[in-house]
């Protein structure tokens, strides 16, 4: 009977699973890695780009729909694609042989449009004017080839139809283009005009040629490539002119390819390698028209993220406020890629996700909906001296000068200083309180103004070594603060920067806005600091005295990627120079040395495999004492009826360190000083990283945020019944009780499959049926890619999923997930993957797109699944005819 | 009792007579006394014959440090791993381990020569579940015993050869790739390279990777199980009527399968097919000593017992 019973409540059980937790990979933020083709459909509105990975994307985000008849040309795409399960019919390959066209009028009808003319069969020249050669096709088309009449023996790289059908213009590898007119009857084509725009000196090709009609008024003529080979050789430019104007659009990146958006030419839309730009070609001046989505994340490469639910109201209007005054330079003109209807909600609440960039930099995004959308940038290198390029902007360019460039793209890789790069956020939504840490120990607190302001940046050194002897650091300079007032623009804005010496990498941030206290840690130790009376108050080294290695700092051993890059790619052009000067001489001697060499590489790695050592991890392992997480609660720590405030510290070699805070109450906390006293340190047997560190109240819910309940926006934490402890390691999940710090429960994760603890959150999950019913969870990802549930407080593992490859080291590494059971993490470079854990909270793109039927013959209505060759050839056929 | 005893002996003798010679120093005759001296890494270890008096005084840089104490004082933890009987006790949680109930510990005091668990020695590994596995596997447990003697192995990806229904089978597995020299892996004489691992504490390791297979050896690595194929097939604990037949997988680290091993598990005479629960009578012991479910790999010593009852190196 009691077995009966039990096996009820776990069916019971397995259903509410099923309402709570569901894995779905939601949508797909910021640009595509690796794009390959563009297309564009003007009858739809509809943008599709093709990646070298074989996805198509279709933008404004739209659910293709099977069984489509319109037709949309990509050139170049490689593959059909199934995304979301929906075959997409859409796509096909189309292949031209070069040089088809120039008699293409006086090809018998029967051939027009062929995929293609088979094989060459025979070729012969005229025995009497050797300019004249008739090719043989092997489907029987003779064309006669007049080899005075091919002006341009430059290769061609692309071709274009005018409006009225009149001419074809062609454009070359030597940075030519041709009109050619096709009025002539018997003559066919003539060349009537040939030009090379950026001429007198060897030119690269241009790659496409476009010619636009205007209802009033000259064409526009949009080409790309085709700069000086010599000095303007490694610009990727798209040139547009218009009457008079000529502007040549210097891109950031390769240019993949373009088009304009049409009835008159409105806006010319580029796709380069790392992002898209849209420019508008109404307005005067052509400026720029801001993305809405497909907006490159990594501009700055992504170094953290940060996720805030739920922000209110009031800070989300002044943070877009900041935000906007940033984006004047942008064009006022609608979005002009308009196709579909978005049938999905209003997103429920706005979520911000922060991300802290290489430069320095801290990018808000609008992470309500579908759409990744940036709000405001802030920057964090103003406050320092650093080795800026003052030069280095976006500057029009100086009047006369030729070719008449104007940079645009934000795609800016390159950090002047790798110092500033930003390592932690922390964001209260509650006070407008910001913190951000950086690479060289530098710990920024901002506050959100309205209005821009001159002030001086107060900096503190806090030196967490404490007088341990004996060392020397060896990495990176702390960075040097500047001393004059800067001019802060509205937005977050610093006022007190706290840098840690030595200054290392800061690798765990807290911050409490009710007890207005900041506490960061390195591979050091760690400390607080006090904000309102920018004061110390704890500094706590964890360095093991003999790692070496945590203290000489990462330069020593590890060089900067980016320096030893710049130092490998000199070798590499010093050796060719030296390779040619002894060519000829040491040619085969050279080659044979290398190919010993790498035989002798290869033996060598066939004879020692990829091994691991199998040891127990011992104190003395290097970087024991670096600090991964911090935490601030308010609980109890001392005895079982009063509860403090205290902070809690978890190392990489397994060890806790709990600290009581006084905090004096609100009226005398700008006069007295916050005090903290060790009360407790834990040492995990298994001494394996902690991760992540929550304190459970009476029910076992984790503790609110700072704030949270002033604001009335959490119940307040049970203070009844006895809290706990939960220390997350990379090995396992402990529970202890609370003030006695004794161990409860714990549930191991790596002795038993093998993974680990990479990124850990607290979360709550709705149930899909029942809106009141909800259940709090710890949701984690493992170094194997699997995200998984634990229940709280009695950490029992719910759910598994796996969600990234564990090859996918970084993508690993990048997730964040949010405080409703979502998560984020890179899935290249330049895009965010959204994905979500809960049955409730999704947000997925819900498109409808009303395509037009078009009167087509029932041969081209193309059945959804067939070969793909006989469709490829009914397609083609619909497009020519 | 302990007395630190500073000796600049240079007369090479013998066990017997250093006993002696201390006896009379000491005027302790009468009195059995344990003598021990610390090694290198600070490891208390005894001196109880010929062979570890020998290496005691070449370790003498210059003076050796000899402990005396009197035997039976240090009452129950006189063996030199600390709680390890406690712990074996425990139970291990593993499958189909016997029942703490029925394993009994020899009794102090023997008379004669001792062979169970010595007091004189620290257990830094044991193979155990010797009952429940099929013969080709062993179960090892290595004893870390909160000594600095590292682990000292290590692991590699590499390619197993099962037997199933359907014929051959190549997996993927983990091998042992190498043993530190001196370490606690390489002395227990009880695995080797190229054994293949087939469970660590219990889980089975198939279709795991290899790091995560490490990650499970790392995190139980204060008592670490692991269970082995071993590559050598020719000392394994077998009926003594099969045990040519097994000689048949060489040298690889593949061969043979669970389900093939599981077919030599026939039923056969106790005193044959489980040697750990058969009895023994060694000369000069007036009393069957049971053995116990783990044999003991004892360090620094070596006896010359039957090979088809346990190793002891």
């Amino acid at each position: 009977m009691k077995r009966f019973k039990r096996h009820g409540h776990e069916s019971q059980r397995d259903r509410l699973k099923h309402e709570l937790f569901q894995f779905t990979k939601t949508v797909e933020h910021g640009f595509p890695h690796q794009p390959s083709a563009l297309g564009y459909s003007p009858s739809l509105q509809l943008m599709a780009i093709g990646t070298r990975s074989g996805a198509i994307k279709l933008y404004p985000l739209i659910e293709p729909i099977p069984g489509d008849d319109k037709l949309l040309l990509i050139n170049k795409a490689a593959g059909f694609l199934s995304k979301k399960n929906l075959f997409f019919p859409l796509i096909y390959f189309l292949i031209l042989p070069p040089c088809l066209s120039p008699s293409l009028r006086s090809v018998p009808d029967d051939y027009v449009g062929r995929r293609n003319l088979e094989h060459v069969e025979a070729l012969q020249e005229n025995p009497v004017n050797s300019n004249q050669v008739v090719i043989g096709y092997g489907r029987g088309l003779m064309v006669v080839w007049d080899l005075e009449r091919v002006i341009c023996p430059q290769q061609l790289e692309s071709m274009w139809w005018t409006e009225d059908g009149g001419s074809i213009l062609s454009s070359h590898s030597d940075g030519s283009y041709c009109s050619w007119s096709l009025t002539g009857e018997d003559d066919g084509e003539e060349e009537e005009k040939s030009d090379i725009p950026y001429g007198n000196f060897p030119c690269k090709a241009i790659t496409k040629i476009v010619q636009l009609p205007t209802a009033a008024g000259p064409p526009f003529l949009l080409f790309s490539g085709g700069m000086p080979r010599a000095s303007y050789g490694d610009r990727h430019c798209v040139t547009v002119i218009h009457s008079k104007t000529q502007v040549a659009f210097d891109f950031t990146s390769r240019i993949i390819d373009f088009f304009v958006v049409t009835d008159e030419p409105s806006a010319l839309v580029v796709l380069v390698e790392e992002e898209l730009v849209v420019i508008d070609l109404q307005t005067e001046g052509w400026p720029v028209i801001e993305t809405p989505y497909l907006v490159p994340l990594h501009s700055s490469a992504i170094t953290c993220s940060h996720h805030v639910s739920a922000i209110p109201l009031k800070l989300w209007e002044r943070i877009a406020a900041a935000g906007s005054l940033q984006n004047t330079h942008y064009s006022k003109k609608p979005w002009p890629i308009t196709g579909g209807q978005n049938l999905a909600p209003d997103p429920p609440q706005r979520d911000l996700l922060l991300t802290g960039h290489e430069d320095g930099t801290v990018r808000f995004w609008d992470a309500s909906g579908v759409c990744l959308s940036p709000l405001y940038k802030l920057s964090t290198a103003p406050v320092f001296h650093a080795d800026a390029d003052p030069n280095d902007n976006m500057s029009q360019s100086a009047e006369g000068e030729w070719p008449p460039f104007r940079k645009v793209g934000c795609f800016d890789p390159y950090s002047d200083d790798p110092r500033l790069g930003i390592q932690k956020i922390h964001l209260c939504k509650y006070s407008g309180y910001l913190t951000v840490a950086g690479t060289a120990g530098q710990v920024l607190m901002l506050e959100l103004n309205d209005e821009a302001a001159e002030q001086t940046v107060e900096a503190k050194v806090m030196d967490l070594l404490q007088g341990q002897e004996g060392f020397r650091w060896k990495g990176h300079t702390q960075l040097d603060v500047r001393e004059e007032p800067v001019m802060f623009p509205p937005g977050f804005q610093p006022f007190t920067v706290v840098q840690c010496q030595p200054p290392a990498v800061v690798t765990a941030l807290a911050l409490h806005s009710e007890w207005k206290l900041v506490a960061f840690g390195t591979s050091h130790g760690f400390g607080i600091f006090d904000y309102l009376q920018k004061n110390k108050v704890l500094i706590k080294c964890t360095l093991n005295p003999s790692d070496q290695l945590a203290m000489e700092g990462p330069l020593s051993r590890v060089k900067s990627i980016k320096k030893s890059l710049r130092q490998s790619f000199r070798r590499i052009r010093r050796s060719r120079v030296s390779l040619r000067k002894h060519h000829i001489s040491n040619n085969t001697k050279v080659i044979q040395e290398a190919n010993a060499r790498l035989e002798a590489e290869l033996a060598e790695m066939e004879l020692a495999p990829v091994q691991r050592k199998i040891e127990a991890r011992s104190s003395d392992d290097s970087f024991t004492g670096l600090v991964r997480t911090l935490y601030f609660a308010d609980t109890f720590l001392s005895d079982s009826s009063h509860n403090t405030p205290s902070l809690w510290a978890g190392t990489n070699g397994g060890g806790v360190f709990a600290y009581i805070l006084s905090v004096p109450p609100v009226e005398r906390r700008a006069d007295e000083p916050v005090t903290a006293q060790p009360a407790k340190e834990i040492q995990l047997m298994h001494r394996a990283p902690v991760v992540g560190i929550v304190a459970l109240d009476g029910h076992g819910v984790p503790l609110p945020e700072p704030l949270e309940t002033a604001h009335d926006l959490a119940r307040s934490p049970e203070m009844h019944g006895s809290h706990h402890l939960l220390v997350v390691s990379e090995e396992q999940f402990k529970v202890f009780t609370l003030p006695k710090v004794s161990s409860k429960t714990k549930l191991k994760l790596t002795a038993v499959d093998g993974s680990r603890v990479r990124r850990v959150g607290v979360a709550w999950f709705v149930s899909s049926k029942a809106e009141d019913y909800s259940e709090v969870g710890l949701v984690f990802l493992t170094n194997q890619g699997d995200v998984q549930v634990l229940s709280l407080p009695h950490i029992k593992m719910q759910v598994r999923y796996p969600c990234i490859r564990r090859e996918d080291v970084s993508g690993i590494a990048s997730c964040v997930f949010t405080k409703q059971g979502q998560g984020f993490y890179l899935m290249s470079p330049s895009e965010f993957e959204r994905f979500s854990v809960s049955a409730r909270c999704l947000v997925e793109p819900r498109c409808l797109l009303e395509a037009p039927l078009h009167p087509v013959s029932p041969s081209q209505r193309r059945p959804q699944t067939e070969e793909a060759s006989s469709e490829i050839q009914k397609s083609l056929e619909g497009d020519q005819t | 009792n302990h007395k630190p005893r500073r000796s600049s002996q240079n007369s090479f003798g013998g066990f017997k007579e250093f006993y002696q010679i201390l006896q009379t120093i000491h005027h302790i005759h009468g009195d059995d006394v344990l003598l021990e001296y610390a090694d290198v890494h600070g490891d208390l270890l005894p001196i109880n014959n010929d062979e570890n008096f020998h290496k005691a005084v070449s370790l003498a840089n210059p003076v050796l440090r000899i402990i005396i104490t009197k035997k039976g004082e240090r009452g129950e933890s006189t063996a030199y791993c600390t709680n390890s009987l406690q712990r074996r006790r425990k139970g291990l949680g593993l499958p189909g381990l016997r029942p703490a109930g029925s394993s009994t510990t020899l009794s102090k005091n023997k008379s004669g020569i001792m062979i169970g668990p010595p007091q004189d020695f620290r257990q830094i590994s044991s193979i155990i579940d010797v009952d429940i596995l099929p013969e080709t596997h062993r179960r090892v447990r290595l004893h870390k015993n909160g000594s600095n003697k590292p682990l000292g192995f290590y692991i590699r990806d590499g390619v197993s050869v099962r037997v199933t229904p359907q014929g051959v089978e190549k997996v993927p597995g983990v091998f042992i790739s190498r043993l530190v020299r001196s370490g606690i892996a390489e002395s227990t004489g009880l695995l080797a390279v190229n054994d293949e691992i087939l469970e660590v504490n219990g889980i089975d390791v198939a279709g795991k990777s290899l790091d995560q297979v490490t990650a499970m050896m790392v995190a139980n690595s204060h008592n670490l199980i692991v269970t082995v194929k071993p590559v050598n097939q020719r000392n394994n604990i077998a009926p003594r009527g099969s045990k040519n037949s097994m000689g048949h997988s060489g040298s690889v680290g593949s061969g043979g399968s669970i389900g093939s091993a599981l077919s030599h598990d026939s039923p056969s005479p106790a005193s044959q097919s489980n040697p750990i629960t058969a009895s023994l009578k060694l000369p000069g012991s007036s009393s069957t000593i049971k053995q116990l479910e783990t044999s003991l790999t004892l360090e620094k010593k070596k006896l010359n017992l039957d090979k088809s009852f346990f190793f002891l190196k």
